[in-house]
């Protein structure tokens, strides 16, 4: 067994946001994809889009100077950078799903290795199903990248050949950037794009259980 | 003379039927409007569908006409929050049927329905269990799931300033569902913080044109509470 350090989570964060071009409009799921807006490198424009109505999203606010009629996706006060703007739903998802927004960035159960995504449901009996605009900017968005960890709690690999959770979107996934890997998905199947150091190609494989092609 | 300004909310929801669909603006708890919830559940209509993007936060607004039992159906984009046990505890017990609809396909079939739009095919959703049974067609090399408009006979929405015509302007993201449900209802009543003279609001800055107002009301102006978060005592 090899010796290699894990990404953490703000490294995980920077190498995604390594990847966000000067310019690029983009879209941060809930959860561990927000964590990208803190490490936009130095230089670099980049404009957030918010589902409920925002482009030019900015950080939190100070306390005390929240408002909770100026609130993210996940329904946490934001503000908003000069410049920025409002506007209403219809108009909103017409960005995602017309193509107009360059990166959206999500969580996942599961991605498959051709780019089926699975993020909304674990398909449980009894669970409240809930999808929000997970499908709409799965499908929408010029290119959907997914952050997550490669390896469940209990060591089984979240990069899948098949998703067995309910799909959000299918071939929509183009590349899985994780603790240990950056992967492309293809129709052929994955391509590997970078691994943390000391991490063999082999050893990678064998995590994943699937072919990865160097 | 157009006059669209409702003394209270009562006088404004006083038309609407049981069996009504009633379009609620908001997103969590910003653009959620309370006070016509409220005039709703004094009204008294039941046997309602309700369209909104959750499913109700705490035991107010939303929630609370849930509570009711008035809604047969709730038509949302996602219902599970941090504080939706209302709704969680009815639909757990077959009290409630839930269409749940990917939220780009909401605003678009309100959208439509505002529009004068028959349906419409979209790529969202297709090959997952959201698209299940509906009528799909491959356009331009892309397969699309056709999707009929959500036609509302109220809306109720949360808008900041206002005029006696209905012209309304919103606040930040407060505006989300608003100004689409206005569109899609044939009767769309308004809370708005202030009215104004004809005039005052910037014509270059009119988000929902009055034409897409039945009436307007004046209420106070009450700081959004948080909502669909987990908030730290």
């Amino acid at each position: 067994m090899s010796s290699y350090q894990k990404r953490s989570k703000d490294e995980l964060a920077a190498r995604v946001a390594h990847d966000i071009h000067d310019g690029a409009y983009v879209n941060l799921g809930i959860g561990m994809p927000t964590l990208v807006a803190n490490h936009i490198p130095a230089g670099r424009e980049v404009i957030l889009h918010s589902e409920n109505g925002i482009l030019g999203m900015g950080a939190v606010p100070a306390a005390g100077q929240e408002d909770f009629d100026l609130i993210n996706a996940g329904k946490q006060p934001v503000t908003l950078l000069p410049g920025g703007a409002y506007f209403h739903h219809a108009d909103s998802f017409a960005m995602m799903r017309g193509g107009h927004i360059d990166i959206c960035v999500l969580g996942a159960f599961q991605v498959s290795s051709t780019g089926d995504l699975a993020n909304w449901s674990t398909g449980e009996p009894g669970a409240i199903p809930a999808v929000g605009g997970a499908m709409d900017l799965a499908t929408g968005a010029r290119q959907t990248w997914v952050m997550m960890d490669l390896l469940t709690r209990q060591g089984a690999s979240k990069v899948v050949e098949h998703c067995t959770y309910p799909l959000t979107g299918m071939a929509c996934v183009k590349r899985i950037y994780t603790e240990l890997a950056t992967l492309q998905c293809t129709p052929a199947g994955l391509k590997l794009i970078d691994k943390v150091e000391g991490l063999g190609h082999a050893e990678l494989e064998k995590l994943v259980g699937l072919t990865i092609a160097a | 003379m157009i006059n669209k300004i409702a003394l209270s909310v009562g006088n404004a929801l006083a038309g609407v039927k049981d069996g009504s669909t009633v379009l609620i603006g908001g997103f969590g708890t910003a653009g959620n409007p309370t006070e016509l919830i409220d005039g709703l559940i004094a009204q008294g209509a039941k046997d309602l569908t309700v369209v909104n993007n959750n499913a109700g936060n705490g035991e107010t607004g939303l929630a609370a006409l849930l509570k009711t039992g008035r809604v047969r159906k709730l038509i949302c984009s996602f219902p599970r929050q941090a504080d939706s046990h209302v709704f969680d505890a009815l639909y757990r017990s077959g009290r409630i049927e839930l269409e749940l609809v990917p939220q780009g396909n909401l605003a678009e079939r309100l959208r439509a329905a505002g529009a004068g739009i028959g349906a419409f095919f979209c790529p969202t959703a297709y090959g997952t269990e959201l698209a299940r049974g509906k009528e799909t067609r491959e356009i331009n090399g892309r397969h699309c799931v056709l999707e009929y408009p959500i036609h509302g006979d109220v809306a109720l929405v949360k808008a900041e300033r206002g005029d006696r015509w209905g012209n309304l302007i919103y606040h930040k993201s407060a505006r989300n569902f608003g100004p689409v449900m206005a569109t899609a209802a044939k009767h769309t009543v308004a809370t708005v913080h202030e009215i104004v003279e004809l005039g005052a609001l910037d014509p270059e800055a009119i988000v929902t044109p009055g034409i897409h107002v039945s009436c307007i009301v004046r209420i106070e102006r009450v700081a959004t509470q948080a909502g669909g978060i987990k908030v730290s005592a």
